[in-house]
């Protein structure tokens, strides 16, 4: 029988993401996927696993989980409470879940987006090259309570690991670079850009995010008759009412609306993390600037399998002590 | 600050500037004419053909070709530079139409409950509702470019009467198949949207059908006459999956 993943539950934003499907602008289709990159990362190296599997994307609340069969999973992005048939679990960090346990996700504490990643990855059917679910588009729908979601082969591998994450759940400074209709705006409306502290508005979705700032909006020279341009995830558009909206990976693939900068592809988790009320300010580096942080970034995904740390566990919470291996290691001896 | 990357939008076309980190964008206009939008086209089609290295992904908008590309791997100086080759190889504002092409016929209602902003959008271009309907059905537009959604459709270039900007305010939601205006162009919208654009015709056309054998439907390049129909006669043509529309390869 095949492996699946029972939904008993679910928060209504729940999806089936993986890292999109790229190559499609010319079509007008953006590439969707994951809001958080890097989480996607994180736990794929916290399974040991290519970051090209699916996952199950949490905007906001998760959901209550079974697994048909043994499993492994990992839990990254926006922390949420977990627990696994009633025993509190850590986030950032890989667990067992045994065949017919239950699997309890609450709300985010922080952040906007958490996620379940299984080993195996998830297998739902994909469409030009990606399973991840593009609302925008009309592609797939949230995931629903009754689902059964069918699971990829496990090369196996070991549980109880922790990752260090960097913190991207609160908001803060943004990189951004100039782009092509930086210059549509005078100079002192971008330095007031750079000046402003934003608060994220409830008004955000895996579209982009709405920015909203005390004091005057923002304009341009060109106004309401700038011709539509290409859109990328990044993107800073004011809007008709002058307010900025950072466009994420689910964003149309033109628009008409200025963009102001964009931001880095690296900072991009930051912001689509930053749950309404966070604050955002923006800072421009230079496009040199801006490739050498591309690199860095690469460099620490690549790096993160090095950084797990074993999960400590508390023994008087281990309800099921006995039924651990507590000393590895030792055996009967009839095997060696 | 700094502002280094965008300050080469000089007046002079065409221009090559940057997309966010890892986009370049190479633009035939400021605004939207026949030859900047053939001349964006042939360029992506040859730039396709040259397949510079560290590039992964092109597209056109109205007046640009737009291109991806790896920057850990390709340094911007240098696939800038086989841009401005690829350029100055030939003169791109003469460049033909993309063979291939379709003529459609798209049936669309004008006006009413179903498209409530022709009123308003005919009293900006300083027509009556008449002359409105006459001027956008009479003669095809043209697909400049596909975006913003799925396979939605910019056409144009409307007669300049439509010169008019988009409205200050969003729409909340128009449905899809809905024809909206602005600046001279009309989009087709493939799903519901929220839009700036104003409401002036109402479809059954669906430009993208994912369980489709062909999923997009129009290319850059095809013609589209719009036929007025009544309410009546578009709502029965609603379980037709290409909304009535018919297509024919242009010579």
């Amino acid at each position: 029988m095949r492996r699946e993943l029972i939904v008993h539950q679910a928060g209504p934003g729940v999806t089936v993401q993986d890292l999109g499907r790229p190559g499609y602008l010319s079509v007008g289709l953006s590439p969707g996927g994951a809001a958080d990159r890097l989480a996607l990362a994180e736990g794929a190296a916290l399974l040991g696993q290519p970051d090209s599997l699916a996952a199950l994307e949490m905007a906001g609340m998760g959901g209550a989980f079974e697994a048909t069969d043994d499993l492994r999973i990992a839990l990254t992005g926006a922390p949420m409470r977990a627990a696994i048939d009633g025993e509190p679990v850590a986030w950032n960090a890989s667990h067992a879940l045994p065949a017919g346990a239950r699997l309890s996700i609450g709300g985010a504490q922080a952040g906007s987006y958490g996620y379940l990643h299984i080993g195996g990855g998830i297998e739902t059917r994909a469409w030009l090259g990606s399973r991840s679910a593009h609302l925008a588009a009309g592609l797939g729908a949230p995931v629903a309570a009754g689902q059964r979601l069918p699971l990829g082969a496990d090369a196996g591998g070991p549980v109880e690991r922790l990752m260090p994450v960097q913190p991207r759940f609160q908001g803060g400074e943004v990189r951004v670079v100039p782009s092509l209709q930086t210059d549509f705006f005078p100079e002192d409306e971008i330095a007031r850009f750079e000046a402003t502290p934003f608060q994220t508005d409830t008004r955000a979705s895996r579209r982009g995010v709405r920015l909203v700032a005390e004091g005057e909006t923002f304009h341009s020279e060109v106004g309401l008759s700038v011709l539509s341009e290409i859109v990328v995830p990044g993107d800073i558009q004011i809007t008709g009412d002058g307010t900025p909206f950072v466009l994420l990976h689910e964003c149309q693939t033109t628009g008409g609306y200025p963009r102001i900068a964009a931001v880095l592809p690296s900072d991009l988790p930051k912001v689509a993390q930053a749950a309404p009320g966070t604050t955002l300010r923006f800072r421009f580096v230079t496009l040199d600037e801006a490739v050498e942080a591309e690199r860095r970034a690469e460099a620490y995904r690549k790096g993160l399998r090095g950084s797990l740390q074993p999960l400590i566990r508390d023994p008087a919470r281990i309800r099921n002590l006995l039924a651990y291996q507590l000393i590895s290691g030792v055996t009967a001896g009839r095997d060696i | 600050m700094t502002r280094t990357a965008a300050q080469d939008t000089g007046a002079r076309w065409p221009a090559i500037r940057t997309v966010g980190v890892d986009g370049l964008l190479v633009s035939f206009g400021a605004e939207l004419s026949e030859p900047a939008n053939r001349a964006a086209l042939a360029f992506r089609a040859a730039l396709d053909r040259a397949a510079p290295e560290g590039v992964e992904e092109s597209s056109t908008s109205l007046v640009s070709t737009y291109l991806r590309f790896d920057p850990l791997h390709r340094d911007h100086a240098g696939l800038r530079a086989d841009l401005q080759r690829l350029l100055d190889s030939a003169d791109w504002y003469a460049a033909d139409l993309p063979a291939g092409r379709r003529a459609w016929r798209i049936p669309t209602v004008f006006g009413t409950d179903l498209a409530p902003q022709l009123d308003e959008a005919a009293a900006a271009a300083g027509l009556t509702r008449e002359a409105a309907i006459a001027s956008l059905s009479d003669s095809p537009v043209r697909v400049q470019t596909i975006g913003f959604a799925p396979g939605q459709p910019y056409l144009g270039q409307l007669d300049g009467a439509w010169n008019i900007p988009r409205q200050s305010g969003l729409t909340e939601r128009v449905p899809a198949g809905a024809l909206c205006l602005a600046i001279r162009q009309l989009v087709l919208f493939p799903v519901p949207t929220p839009t700036g654009w104003r409401h002036v015709g109402q479809t059954a056309f669906r430009p993208f059908r994912p369980e489709a054998e062909r999923p997009f439907l129009l290319r850059p390049g095809d013609e589209v006459r719009l036929d007025p129909v009544s309410p009546e006669r578009l709502d029965a043509l609603r379980d037709d999956p290409e909304g009535g529309a018919t297509s024919e390869t242009l010579p």
